[in-house]
């Protein structure tokens, strides 16, 4: 007699649920009248000076591995990167790691800190890999709900409440997936000092930092404030960054963490046994990114702007409340008032319209009541988008 | 460049009311302000981009290197608006380095480019010389490539 095979399944692994987000790509997939505010990446294709480096690899023949940590070249230029973008300087050879994607890096955080039981503070609603990754390093997601009526700000308070003498570890998400909201700085400052003061390593996520809006269009950047930068936070933060959403580089798979040496050493220990290195093709796109993508980016972020004005204005319109997010490319309007749930929401303007957006529990329990539409859309087609939840509210009004 | 102008160079058919969409303003406001530009001359004016080939237009189009003598007081501004006023120049520019003006006509045929230069063109006082480059085909025209790069679908939705 032979051991059914889901009984083989690892209890780490099969204690966690099903993605809310796989269940209703399988409802979209194979529907081509679909117009989609479901995903989640930019709607540009990788600036061609970034794709033109890759080829340009390719035909000088690099497809070799490279350093476990990642080329020197791409280190150096992201170090240069990220003083000037988050004001906190690393050093290139030894305070860097260059991963496949901030989801490795997230990986590689929770299993290089974790011990089996260690707590670890993480906001909702959030993207759905934190409390996995969490779980799969044998730790204990600890959930802080932000809320919508704060613009899902997270509250220091809120944090310090969940403190218990097993925490090690504060995962943060600004601009955060699903939601677009941005902390304040004041609430940043706080949130440090508490990690300061419970002795906290802190692991932000700061993947969409460059796609921020500030003012009442949106139509300028708004300051990038990073954890990292403040006092006495570099010794106790790991930060994350990579190229998937400001440079719309998702299928290069490259991103990087920045942290002290000795924190560095431990995540490339595992990534060396496991990725071994990201494909230096890549690695080599990267560097022109960084060097010379700036003002793609730029192009790319007014554009989003703009898109995000559009459907701010048209929820406006039609009397859906969504506050206007500080940054990413999500909308994250609040549909409490149909007297649906998020996915009944969500399911029936699927079936009735045929527009796709995510529910808001699929991001954790504090999404519910608000689904994620997402702006990075070709602009007609949001336009469209857009008309047909107008007249879907309209007969729920 | 303002944001309007940067919208309607991507593309000209956008409506006032889009443009304030966009950019969080008001329609009116957009409209008057588009007003204003084409009144001062900001906004010279709008057309389709088109790829004459695939269009059936099997005219001709050439790039006319023009070299002029300058004139005291007004430089090459009086030879050049002369010369961007006939119908075959559909753009005229004051060029640097090795010649003076850069033409480019759009004609019926070879015979009426030919005819333009030795006839208009050359025999204008102050145009010391000219050579005329035809176009063969169009890979990109105005910011659009024409050829355009086929679509991956992203996922329908991912996280």
């Amino acid at each position: 007699m032979s051991t059914p095979l889901q009984d083989r399944i690892a209890r780490q692994v099969a204690q966690i649920p099903r993605s809310g987000i796989r269940d209703f790509f399988d409802l979209v997939q194979g529907r081509d009248d679909v117009i989609s505010l479901g995903v989640g990446e930019p709607d540009f294709t990788a600036p061609w000076h970034i794709r033109e480096a890759m080829i340009y690899a390719l035909e000088r023949g690099q497809t070799t591995y490279t350093s476990n940590l990642g080329l020197i070249s791409l280190r150096k230029s992201i170090s240069k990167y990220i003083a000037g973008h988050c004001g906190v300087t690393y050093d290139p050879a030894r305070e860097i790691l260059v991963t496949v994607g901030v989801s490795e890096a997230l990986d590689l955080a929770c299993r290089a800190l974790l011990n089996p039981g260690d707590e670890v503070i993480y906001h909702t609603p959030c993207y759905v890999s934190y409390s996995p990754s969490i779980v799969m390093a044998y730790g204990v997601p600890v959930v802080v709900e932000t809320r919508v009526e704060d613009e899902f700000v997270l509250r220091a308070d809120d944090v310090a409440a969940k403190i218990t003498p097993k925490t090690r570890m504060l995962m943060l998400n600004f601009p955060t997936n699903p939601t677009g909201a941005v902390e304040p700085l004041e609430e940043l400052e706080k949130i440090a000092a508490l990690a300061v003061k419970h002795d906290l390593i802190v692991v932000t996520d700061e993947i969409y930092s460059e796609l921020t809006y500030e003012g009442s269009d949106g139509l300028k950047p708004r300051r990038h404030h990073s954890i990292a930068a403040l006092p006495g936070m570099k010794e106790r933060t790991i930060l994350l960054h990579g190229f998937s959403k400001a440079y719309a580089m998702t299928g290069f798979r490259l991103g990087y963490a920045c942290s002290p040496p000795v924190l560095t050493e431990a995540m490339m220990k595992i990534h060396q046994y496991t990725m071994l290195c990201a494909s230096i093709m890549s690695q080599l796109a990267g560097v022109e990114a960084l060097e010379n993508g700036a003002p793609e980016v730029e192009k790319m972020r007014k554009s989003y702007a703009q898109r995000r004005n559009l459907m701010l204005r048209k929820f406006g319109e039609m009397g859906v409340p969504c506050f206007p997010p500080g940054g990413a490319f999500y909308a994250f309007p609040d549909v409490r008032r149909f007297g649906l749930s998020s996915k009944d929401f969500a399911l029936r303007l699927l079936e009735e319209e045929s527009v796709a957006v995510v529910p808001g529990s699929a991001f954790g329990t504090a999404g519910e009541g608000c689904v994620r539409a997402c702006y990075a859309t070709a602009i007609d087609k949001l336009e469209v988008a857009l008309e047909r939840i107008g007249n879907f509210v309209s007969r729920l009004q | 460049m303002e944001a309007i102008l940067e919208l309607l160079q991507q593309n000209a058919r956008l409506t006032p009311g889009q443009i304030a969409e966009r950019l969080g303003q008001d329609e009116a406001t957009v409209a008057s302000r588009i007003a204003d530009l084409e009144q001062e001359n900001v906004i010279l004016g709008y057309h389709g981009v088109i790829d004459r080939d695939k269009a059936g237009n099997h005219s001709v189009a050439a790039l006319i290197e023009v070299k002029l003598t300058p004139e005291r007081g007004g430089g090459f501004d009086r030879l050049a608006e002369r010369i961007a006023k006939f119908d075959q120049v559909s753009s005229c520019y004051l060029m640097s380095g090795g010649y003076d003006l850069a033409v480019f006509v759009e004609a019926e045929d070879l015979r009426e480019v030919a005819r333009f230069v030795t006839e208009k063109l050359s025999t204008l006082d102050g145009v010391l010389s000219t050579a005329t480059h035809f176009q063969l085909k169009v890979y990109k025209q105005s910011g659009f490539l024409a050829a355009s790069e086929t679509e991956v679908g992203r996922l329908a939705v991912a996280p």
